[in-house]
C-alpha cells in the first residue's frame, strides 16, 4: 500500500494486511533440520532405525524392510541376536520405555522370509573379484554388499557350513536356523561364490593365486582359551565352543546330570541354557567376579536365570576330579579384581565346561609383510584395511566388541572401502548429522504407550526343548510398537509448525504427506513457536544475519 | 454435547495438529492447506501473540461448519486493532467493529438483520478481548444471553486490557501484576478476592452451550466451536490466550503456557449446556502451579528478592478448587493419555454447579 500520491481525507478501498511484509520484524529464523537419532548413530551395523521405523508406522513394511537391507542383509537374524544397543540409546527411555526396536526388526524380517521379498539385484559387473575369507556375519556381511556393488565375490569357508558363530556359536533356542538359511540364501542368490571346506592357509598367496583384486579376512575367532586347571584323569572337561559345534551337527554331547560351566559370557550362558536342555538337572555357572562386572548381556543372564541355572559368583575352579570339583572363593580388591580367600568348597560335576574366551587363528597371516598384530588381534586402519595393501580384515578377528551386529557393520564398511581401494578411491563415510537428543524434543505431544513386551517361552517348557525362546511380535504389536517412536530429529509431518503459526507463515508442500514445509519469510516474525512446538526437535531457531 | 475423545496412541494421537495416521477428517482444521485462515498473513499482533492464534483457530474452524458463511462483530481490543489499520483488513470473512462495550449487541443487531430479511442460513459471531467481554461489554453480553439471541460469543482470554498498556480486568488474576497492579511493599499485584469467571456467569444463564477451552488443545478448541455453530441460540466459548508482551513470556512459548495453564489445574477446561457442566478435559499430567508461574514475568516478584511462599500456596490452593470443582483429574485407571470429555465423562463434575451455587461457593 502507498498512501504518498493520494490525497488528504478521501475513502480508501480495503485492503489486505499481506500488503504488509511482518517478516521484517524478524530477528531469528525458523529452519528445518535433520538431526540424528541416538538409535542410528549407536548401531553398530550402521542403521538408520529412525527412518526405517517411520515407513514401518505407516504400514509399509516392504519399504522400511527395504531400508535396512541397504545396511544389513540380515533383519531377521538381527532380531533374534543383536544385542539392540538402540534400544539402550533410544530417547524414549527418558519418557517411559525404550522403543522396542529390536522386535520390531524381527517383525518385518520374518515378513520379508514370508512374503519372499528379494534383496535389490547388483550392480553391473566391476569387473573386480574379492576373495573373502570367513562365512560369518562379517563375510556374509561383507559379500552382500560387494555383490551389490558389482565385485565378483569368492566366499571361502573352513568349515562345513556358512554362517560362522551364528550357526555354530548361537543356538537353535535363539536363532532357529531355518531363519538363519533363508536369510544366507538370499545373499548367495545375488551371485556369491561360496567355496566351503577350503582351509586358506595363506592370505597373500590365496589372493595372487586366485587372481583376486582384494580380500577380506573375517575368520573370527574360534580357538578356545584355556586356564590351566589341574584335573584328575577321568574328569570330564570339555570346551563351550565344541559342545555348541557338536550340537549344531547333532551329536549332542553327554554332560551328565550335574554340569559346571566356566566363565562369563555369552557363551557361558549359551552352554548352560544348552546343558539343562540336554537333560541336566542342574546347571551351574561359576564365574570369578560379580554381577556387575560380568560380560554377558543381561538378557541373557536373565532367560538363564528364568530357566533355573543357578550362577556361583565370585568363584574359581581349583581342582576338577571325577564327578567333583574343589571351588575357591574369591573376593573383589580394591580395585575390582577377584582375589583367593583360601575359602574351599566341594561341588559335585560330572562334567566341566570351559567358557573362558576365544582367540583368532592368525596362521593365515603369517607369511603376509605390514600385518601388525596386537593382543592377539589384527590391528587395522578406519579403512578397515590392515598393513598389507588390499588385504581387509573385520569381525571378531580386529579390535572391537565381538558380536554379530559388530561384525555385519564392519561387513558393510570393509565392502564400501574395498570398492572405493578398487577404483583409486577413498570411501567418505557421508557426515554424521548433530544428535537428537531427548532435551530437543517436545514430547508432550506423544501419547503415552509402554513397551510391548514379547512373549517369551514358558521357563518349563524351554528348559527342555531347543524351540525358540523369545517369540515374535504380531502384526498389530508390531505396528503399536514401531509407532512409539518419536522420530527423534526428523520431520514426521504432524503439521504443528503448520497449525501453530500466528502468521499463517509455514506453507505445507505438496503432495500432503510430504514431509515437507516452508517457511514464508515475507510473513514469518520469528516468533519461535513452530520450533518450541516441534514434537521431535526438527526445527531450530537461527540468528538472522544483519 | 460433542463426544470429542482424545485418540490414544498411534504416536501422538490427537495431540498435534495433522498426525499422518489418522484419517484426514480425524485431523484438525488447522491441518487443511485449504482452511479459511480467517486473519491473513501481515496483521500487526506481536509475535507469538495467542489471540490473533487462537481467533484464527476458532474462526476457521466456525468457517468450515458453515461453508463460510459467517459474519463477525468485534470489541475494540488488540485483535481489532492489530488486524485493520485503516485501509487494511486481515479478514477474510465479512468482519465489523464498532465499540469497545457493543459487540454482544452489534452482533444481536447482525442477527436481527438477517432474520428480518428471511436469512437463516448466514450465522453470527460476536467477540471480543477480556476487557470488553467481561468488563465494559458485559451488560450487552448478559442481555443477549438472556434474550437466547442467535449468536456465538467468543472471549479471547488475555487476562487483562493488553492492547493499552497491560491493565488489569476482572478476568486479571491474584498476584499477576498488570500497569495498575504493582506487586509493590506487601501487595501482591493484583488482589486476591476479586474478578470473576465468565464462563459460570454464562452457564448460570442458562443458555445452550458454554464451553472453555485453549489455544494448547486445538482439536478440543475445533469440536467445540463446531458444536456451538451446530445449534442455534446464545452460545458462550471463553478461549485462554497467552499474551507474552502482557505475560512477560517468550514469544515462542505462548501455547507451553496455556498448557500449563491447564495441566496445572488453573484454568478448568471443561463445557456445559442449560446450566449443567457435561463435560470436562481432563488433566494428563498433573504439575504444581509453580511451573506455569515461573515462566511469566508477571509472577516475577513472587519468587524475587524472596520466594512469597505463603501467595504461591494460595494460587496452588486455587487451582486444586478448580480440579476438585470440575473434576479435572482422571479417576479410573485410564492411564493412556486418553482423557475424555463429553456426556459420558463428566464424572463428578456433572450438577456440581448447582450444589456449589447453594452452597455459596461459585460467584
Ligand atoms: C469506551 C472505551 N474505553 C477505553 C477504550 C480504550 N481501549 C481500547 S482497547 C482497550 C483494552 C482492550 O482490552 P481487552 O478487551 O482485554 O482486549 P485485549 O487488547 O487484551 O485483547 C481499551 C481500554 C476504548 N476503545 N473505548
Ligand atoms: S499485546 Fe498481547 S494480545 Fe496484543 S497483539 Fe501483542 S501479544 Fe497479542
Ligand atoms: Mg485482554
Amino acid at each position: 500500500m502507498s498512501t504518498g500520491e493520494l490525497p488528504f481525507a478521501i475513502t480508501l478501498d480495503v485492503g489486505s494486511s499481506r500488503a504488509n511484509r511482518t517478516g521484517s520484524w524478524r530477528t531469528e529464523q525458523p529452519q528445518y533440520v535433520r538431526h540424528q537419532a541416538p538409535c542410528g548413530r549407536d548401531c553398530p551395523a550402521g542403521e538408520d532405525v529412525q527412518a526405517w521405523l517411520a515407513l514401518a508406522e505407516e504400514g509399509d513394511y516392504e519399504a522400511a524392510w527395504r531400508l535396512i537391507v541397504e545396511e544389513n542383509p540380515m533383519p531377521a537374524v538381527m532380531g533374534r541376536v543383536c544385542y539392540h544397543p538402540c534400544e539402550t540409546a533410544c530417547n524414549r527411555v527418558q519418557l517411559d520405555e525404550a522403543v522396542g526396536i529390536n522386535s520390531v526388526e524381527r517383525f518385518l524380517g520374518d515378513e520379508a522370509l514370508r512374503c519372499g521379498w528379494q534383496l535389490p539385484p547388483p550392480a553391473p559387473a566391476s569387473g573386480k573379484r574379492v576373495l573373502v575369507v570367513g562365512a560369518g556375519p562379517c563375510g556374509l556381511s561383507a559379500a552382500y554388499h560387494l555383490a551389490r556393488l558389482g565385485h565378483a565375490v569368492t566366499l571361502r569357508d573352513a568349515g562345513p557350513r556358512v554362517g560362522g558363530m551364528m550357526r555354530f556359536g548361537i543356538p537353535r533356542y535363539r536363532l532357529p536356523r531355518e531363519i538363519l538359511d533363508a536369510e544366507i540364501q538370499r545373499i548367495l542368490d545375488l551371485g556369491v561364490a561360496l567355496e566351503l571346506d577350503t582351509h586358506v592357509p595363506d592370505a597373500l598367496a590365496a589372493m595372487r593365486d586366485g587372481g583376486f583384486d582384494a580380500c577380506l579376512l573375517a575368520v573370527g575367532a574360534q580357538l578356545a582359551k584355556r586356564a590351566y586347571i589341574p584335573a584328575g584323569s577321568a574328569a570330564k572337561v570339555l570346551d563351550a565352543l565344541a559342545v555348541l559345534h557338536e550340537m549344531d551337527r547333532g551329536e549332542p554331547p553327554r554332560l551328565g546330570r550335574r554340569v559346571v560351566v566356566y566363565g562369563g559370557g555369552n557363551t557361558a550362558m549359551d552352554a548352560a541354557r544348552t546343558a539343562k536342555r540336554l537333560g541336566a538337572e542342574e546347571a551351574i555357572i561359576v564365574y570369578r567376579r560379580n554381577r556387575e562386572k560380568m560380560p554377558a548381556h543381561e538378557s541373557e543372564l536373565e532367560e538363564a536365570l528364568q530357566e533355573g541355572i543357578l550362577v556361583k559368583w565370585l568363584t574359581t575352579i581349583k581342582r576338577a576330579d571325577q564327578g567333583r570339583l574343589m571351588v575357591e572363593r574369591m573376593e573383589l580388591d580394591a580395585s575390582g579384581y577377584p582375589q583367593p580367600t583360601g575359602e574351599l568348597e566341594e561341588l559335585e560335576a560330572d562334567s566341566v565346561v570351559l567358557a573362558l574366551g576365544q582367540d583368532t587363528d592368525l596362521s593365515l597371516l603369517e607369511g603376509t609383510p605390514g600385518i601388525e598384530v596386537q593382543d592377539g588381534v589384527v590391528t587395522v586402519g578406519e579403512d578397515m584395511m590392515t598393513g598389507a595393501p588390499g588385504i581387509f580384515a573385520g569381525g571378531d578377528m580386529v579390535p572391537a566388541d565381538r558380536t554379530v551386529t559388530v561384525a555385519v557393520g564392519h561387513g558393510k564398511l570393509a565392502a564400501r572401502h574395498i570398492d572405493a581401494w578398487l577404483a583409486g578411491r577413498v570411501y567418505e563415510p557421508p557426515p554424521a548429522a548433530a544428535a537428537a537428543t531427548f532435551e530437543t524434543l517436545n514430547t508432550w505431544y506423544y501419547t503415552d504407550a509402554p513397551q510391548t513386551v514379547r512373549p517369551s517361552l514358558d521357563a518349563v517348557r524351554r528348559s527342555s526343548t531347543f524351540d525358540e525362546v523369545v517369540l515374535g511380535l504380531d502384526a498389530a504389536s508390531a505396528l503399536f510398537e514401531a509407532r512409539r517412536c518419536m522420530s527423534c530429529g526428523n520431520c514426521f509431518a504432524c503439521d504443528n509448525c503448520f497449525g501453530v503459526c500466528p502468521d499463517n507463515a509455514v506453507i505445507k508442500l505438496e503432495p500432503p504427506g510430504s514431509y515437507q514445509y516452508e517457511v514464508d519469510l515475507d510473513y514469518c516474525k520469528g516468533c519461535g513457536m513452530c520450533a518450541r512446538e516441534c514434537p521431535c526437535g526438527a526445527i531450530e531457531m537461527v540468528s538472522e544475519t544483519i | 454435547m460433542p463426544p470429542y475423545t482424545r485418540v490414544p496412541f498411534l504416536q501422538t494421537g490427537s495431540l498435534v495438529v495433522g498426525n499422518r495416521l489418522l484419517a484426514p477428517e480425524q485431523r484438525t482444521v488447522q491441518a487443511d492447506p485449504a482452511r479459511a485462515n480467517a486473519i491473513t498473513c501481515g496483521h500487526r499482533a506481536c509475535q507469538g501473540c495467542g489471540e490473533a492464534l487462537g481467533a484464527r483457530y476458532a474462526l476457521d474452524a466456525a468457517m468450515r461448519a458453515t461453508g463460510g458463511d459467517v459474519i463477525a462483530a468485534n470489541a475494540t481490543g488488540c485483535l481489532e486493532v492489530f488486524s485493520t489499520p485503516y485501509p487494511e483488513s486481515s479478514w477474510q470473512l465479512p468482519w465489523v467493529h464498532s465499540l469497545f462495550a457493543n459487540a454482544p449487541a452489534v452482533a444481536t443487531g447482525i442477527a436481527a438483520a438477517l432474520r428480518a430479511k428471511g436469512n437463516d442460513h448466514t450465522r453470527v459471531i460476536g467477540q471480543g478481548g477480556d476487557g470488553g467481554t467481561v468488563d465494559i461489554g458485559f451488560a450487552c453480553l448478559s442481555g443477549m444471553f438472556e434474550r437466547g439471541d442467535d449468536v456465538l460469543y467468543i472471549c479471547y482470554d488475555n487476562e487483562a486490557y493488553m492492547n493499552t498498556g497491560v491493565q488489569r480486568s476482572a478476568s486479571t488474576p491474584p498476584a499477576a501484576r498488570t500497569a495498575t497492579t504493582q506487586a509493590v511493599g506487601p501487595d501482591p499485584g493484583a488482589p486476591f478476592g476479586q474478578g470473576k469467571f465468565v464462563p459460570l456467569i454464562a452457564l448460570a444463564h442458562e443458555i445452550p452451550y458454554v464451553a472453555t477451552a485453549t489455544i494448547a488443545d486445538l482439536h478440543d478448541l475445533e469440536a467445540k466451536v463446531e458444536h456451538a455453530m451446530s445449534i442455534r441460540g446464545a452460545r458462550y466459548i471463553h478461549v485462554y490466550v497467552t499474551c507474552p508482551l502482557g505475560f512477560g513470556v517468550d514469544s515462542g512459548d505462548s501455547i507451553r503456557i496455556a498448557r500449563l495453564a491447564t495441566e496445572t489445574g488453573y484454568f478448568p477446561v471443561f463445557e456445559g449446556a442449560y446450566g449443567d457442566i457435561t463435560g470436562v478435559t481432563k488433566i494428563r499430567r498433573k504439575l504444581p502451579i509453580e511451573t506455569y508461574l515461573k515462566p511469566q514475568r508477571r509472577y516475577a516478584h513472587l519468587f524475587r528478592p524472596r520466594r512469597r511462599d505463603e501467595v504461591i500456596a494460595r494460587l496452588q490452593a486455587r487451582a486444586d478448587r478448580n480440579i476438585a470443582r470440575f473434576g479435572l483429574l482422571e479417576t479410573g485407571p485410564q492411564g493412556n493419555g486418553a482423557g475424555v470429555t463429553g456426556a459420558d465423562a463428566n464424572g463428578d463434575a456433572l450438577g456440581r454447579v448447582d450444589q456449589l451455587i447453594e452452597a455459596g461457593e461459585i460467584l
